[in-house]
């Protein structure tokens, strides 16, 4: 048993430390906003993301304290990060590649919600409805495949 | 020792069903990172809706996306940057028991939180005056292209779900500030204070993934 009163000490980071990060976090941002300009395809995607990990990196380890902290708020934070990926990863396969497997048909979830009622899209005309889900009329609300838009678009 | 004892023999701020400061305090955090695990899932749920209906439509997101304040969206995230660093020197102070700085560093902090929320009002505000709305609310006409209302239920909800969290945010670090003046705290106990601090620099760690995300769609 250790004494009743013992306090450990703090462990005091720099202040050089943490003004330093927080620089490095204000110029990845600078550089995340000019590389957004630069027309690169799906990579804008890839180097914004990778960005985004190295400023979430940095205020994980420093701000956090993660870096010097017991490896057990690592595992936890880890576990996050990792059940994260795998709901993200595993729903993209889905989403991504079932047009692969079967036809899909886009069809509204509740033909009788209330957002169908009235034409939201006004842009498009007054008779066009939900754009894409158009929903079914009065007479033909049996035939919910024949509306609406065949599938993601990107196939 | 400057802490006050309880006349037991121990800190006054030790729990008796602790052993020792040090154990009470791991414990703290152990329990904070838990509920930080349940944070970043409940933030995954919507970063999941979004990877999907930016899949499924990657030109309107491209075209909606252009409605956001760039500008904007970046000073707010220099903002939020700016009150992570005043947060963490907040708790250095207060580690090296210097509670004058700590007050100041938490009223920085409290500052850089109503000029982020008042960024966002004015984002907001625009943008309920066009009708960027989400869902059926949504009656801008200025965009072709099929579902831009998906686009900004899920800016509403993203950006919305993570304001409530930055005025929860200053609610917390209010009350720290409160415990601070009050002398509560000192270099052998400032958890509650900790633990604010790593609240607040996750509110600051969605930010930086809701931002390239939303305002910077390549």
């Amino acid at each position: 048993m250790s004494n009743h009163t013992s306090t450990p000490a703090p462990h005091v980071l720099p202040l050089r430390l943490y003004l330093g990060v927080g620089a490095a976090l204000l110029f990845l941002t600078v550089v995340t906003v000019v590389i957004s300009q630069i027309p690169l395809g799906g990579w804008n995607l890839v180097v914004a993301l990778a960005i985004a990990f190295i400023k979430a990196l940095l205020v994980v380890s420093f701000f956090m304290h993660l870096y010097y902290d017991h490896k057990l708020y690592f595992i936890i934070f880890s576990i996050g990060v990792l059940t994260l990926s795998v709901f993200i990863v595993l729903t993209m396969f889905d989403t991504l590649e079932r047009g692969a497997v079967y036809d899909i048909k886009a069809r509204p979830i509740n033909p009788k919600a209330a957002m169908y009622d009235k034409p939201i899209f006004q842009s498009q005309g007054d008779t066009t409805k939900a754009s894409g889900f158009a929903a079914p009329t009065d007479s033909g609300a049996a035939n919910h495949d024949s509306a609406g838009q065949a599938k993601p678009s990107g196939h | 020792m400057s802490d006050a004892t309880s006349g037991h023999g121990h800190p006054a701020h030790l729990q008796h069903h602790f052993s020792d400061s040090e154990q009470q305090a791991s414990a703290a955090k152990l329990g904070m990172w838990l509920f930080l695990l349940t944070e970043m899932l409940l933030f995954g749920g919507l970063f999941v809706a979004y990877s999907i209906y930016r899949a499924w439509n990657p030109e309107m997101f491209y075209e909606a996306h252009k409605q956001l304040n760039m500008q904007l969206g970046m000073i707010n995230t220099f903002v939020l940057i700016s009150s992570s660093v005043t947060m963490a020197l907040a708790i250095r102070s207060m580690q090296l028991n210097n509670k004058k700085v700590t007050v100041r560093f938490l009223i920085a902090t409290l500052l850089f939180a109503a000029v982020f929320l008042i960024i966002k009002y004015f984002e907001y505000h625009h943008k309920f005056e066009l009708g960027q709305l989400p869902g059926k609310y949504y009656t801008f006409t200025g965009l072709q292209g099929s579902n831009p209302h998906i686009f900004f239920s899920i800016y509403f909800m993203m950006t919305g779900l993570h304001g409530i969290h930055v005025i929860g945010g200053m609610g917390l670090i209010g009350w720290m500030l409160y415990r601070t003046t009050r002398n509560q705290f000192s270099p052998a106990y400032y958890t509650p204070l900790e633990l604010t601090g790593l609240y607040w620099h996750l509110v600051d760690l969605i930010w930086i993934f809701l931002f390239p995300l939303l305002y910077l769609i390549g």
